[in-house]
């Protein structure tokens, strides 16, 4: 694995006597998105937010690209991309105005074509104040990174899109991690999580309660699998004889729900009684355990 | 260099595009400068030879006392400042070039009374212009870092209203501009002498109209330009990025000390 660009490590931060971060530690390396999952209050955007330099930790080291960001703000700027959750621009400023103002100051020259890429060019004269809530992430976005940062921050970046911009924001995201940014992706949505990020981490009351691909994290829960059937004849809701694997049964709407611990023989089995009970199939799915189930295990676990 | 350039630009922009910005800087302004030219001036003739130093400090006022402050807050209340720290944008910038752009705006809407006041009015002309253009600049400045220090250390745009009409509402009653400080009652004038309205209207009189003066027109420029150094020291000192995590080195209270030069000025004349 190459250097980090993004170094976490014994993270702190307290607001008064609470302890909203309590000693977290994590890497996200070039080419690489690291997703930082966790409810309301876990400490993603206070990690996030000390990152970008706007608050300062109480205790342990960031590292980005060996800057740290409470100290070193004006060398971080050049190395680190935000597309902040909260915060705007000013409702007067166009989308080209705003690309004008941002570039300046990063003394790069206006990125145009970034603009063009998020469907962004023919509202050059529009100002912020009038872009609905998606237009206002993609420029937001768009601004982020255009002094091309080796390093990105982005916090809840899909949040409010339409499928059509959050597929177009993802295959962006794709690009920037295959062209080498390290990206720190912030979001509740574990569907994108496990689909975008390469490593993630789920933060709960300020500590990092599990970490690994997301793979490795679905793994590593009960590991049942989910299998769905609907009949003709409803049969398999009458029938109580056991199915071999299959750790629990319930009944959701018009699905048979099964969770096992080896779906094939489930599976093998379920067909042979719904033969013998002469019913129909009308649909069989086969889900492995999303990151959505393992987070909430894992949230559960902690809550209670 | 380019970053303060386009900058200015935008915040110039602003205050033609943003409607309640484009009423402050020019409407209300200029709408009560024809006011008061139809009407006053009838009423009380004598009001002519106190237009042109009246409506310039009026337009300071309303531009950058009322008009200035309440954009500071709500963009730090919006999280607009931060999105700006992150991106580079200095702190100094974020407060001085609105300032800025706003102190040109008020030269703008100040030259044009100043060039049709006597035409259309015959408000009184100035015997020194020089003198009256530089007191016209220090007064345009002084108001300049007052509204940023209101900005600054507002907590939210109701207060900024508070603490801007704290000074606009007596200034318009006995800061010289409706009525001569010389027939305003003697228990008055020390309140007067606080009000840099009063200051400046002193200054007018002594050194560009070579008129009598209530208060010594020398003190009062002296208190103007000690007040507006340190309204604007004080702005960039006490200057906050963002409401959820204060970073200010000073109590807001600390804005007060801006009435020191004011003070001092009471027992100097």
């Amino acid at each position: 694995m190459s250097q980090a660009a993004i170094a976490v490590r014994d993270f702190r931060k307290l607001y008064g006597a609470a302890v909203a971060v309590d000693g977290i530690s994590f890497e996200a390396h070039p080419g690489e998105i690291f997703g930082l999952l966790g409810p309301n209050g876990a400490g993603k955007t206070t990690t996030l937010e000390c990152l970008e330099g706007i608050r300062r930790p109480d205790g342990g080291a960031l590292d980005i690209f060996g800057v740290d960001p409470s100290r070193q703000p004006a060398r971080l700027r050049d190395l680190v991309g935000v597309q902040l959750q909260t915060g705007g621009l000013p409702g007067e400023m166009q989308v080209g105005e705003a690309m004008r103002f941002f570039c300046a100051y990063h003394r790069v020259p206006p990125r145009y074509d970034l603009l063009e890429r998020l469907g962004l060019q023919p509202m050059l004269r529009t100002r912020y104040g009038e872009l609905s809530t998606g237009l206002q992430r993609r420029l937001a976005l768009a601004l982020g990174i255009a002094h091309n940062p080796p390093a990105i921050i982005l916090d809840e970046p899909t949040a409010g899109l339409d499928v059509g911009s959050r597929t177009e924001l993802h295959a962006l995201m794709h690009e920037l991690r295959d062209g080498g940014a390290a990206i720190v992706l912030a979001t509740h949505d574990m569907a994108e999580a496990e689909k975008m990020a390469d490593r993630v981490a789920i933060l709960l009351r300020g500590r990092i309660v599990a970490t690994g691909s997301p793979r490795e994290l679905t793994a590593t829960g009960s590991g049942l699998t989910k299998i769905s059937v609907r009949t003709e004849g409803s049969s398999l809701f009458r029938n109580e004889a056991p199915l071999p694997a299959v750790q629990q049964r319930l009944i959701k709407e018009e699905y048979a729900v099964f969770y096992s611990t080896d779906p094939g023989p489930t599976v093998a089995a379920i067909l042979s009684t719904l033969n013998g009970q002469d019913d129909k199939l009308i649909d069989l799915r086969v889900e492995r355990p999303s990151l959505e189930e393992r987070f909430l295990e894992i949230t559960d676990g902690g809550a209670r | 260099m380019i970053a303060f350039r386009t900058h200015f630009a935008f915040e110039f922009k602003t205050g033609l595009r943003n409607a309640t910005l484009l009423m402050m800087n020019y409407l209300f302004p200029l709408g009560f400068y024809a006011l008061i030219g139809l009407i006053m001036v009838q009423i009380n003739p004598f009001f002519r030879e106190m237009m042109l130093p009246a409506m310039v400090i009026f337009v300071a006022m309303a531009s950058l006392l009322l008009g200035l402050p309440s954009p500071l807050v709500e963009q730090r209340e919006a999280g607009i400042f931060r999105t700006y720290k992150i991106n580079g944008v200095p702190a100094f910038s974020i407060l001085a070039i609105p300032t800025l752009t706003t102190i040109v705006h008020a030269i703008i809407a100040s030259t044009i009374i100043v060039v049709t006041a006597a035409p259309l009015f015959g408000a009184v002309r100035p015997a020194n212009w020089a003198s009256f253009g530089l007191i016209s600049l220090l007064a345009i400045l002084t108001f300049g870092a007052l509204g940023a220090l209101i900005g600054v250390v507002s907590a939210n745009s109701r207060a900024t209203v508070l603490w801007s009409q704290l000074i606009f509402l007596p200034s318009m009653l006995i800061g010289g501009l409706m009525v001569p400080l010389s027939v305003l009652p003697k228990a008055i004038l020390p309140f007067a002498a606080l009000l840099p309205s009063a200051r400046a209207m002193q200054a007018y009189a002594g050194f560009a109209y070579s008129a009598p003066t209530v208060f010594d027109p020398a003190i009062s420029i002296a208190v103007l330009a000690a007040t507006g150094v340190l309204a604007a020291g004080l702005a960039i000192y006490l200057f906050d990025w963002d409401r959820v995590n204060r970073t200010r080195r000073g109590h807001p209270l600390m804005a007060l000390l801006v009435l020191v030069p004011a003070v001092i000025g009471l027992f100097l004349g």
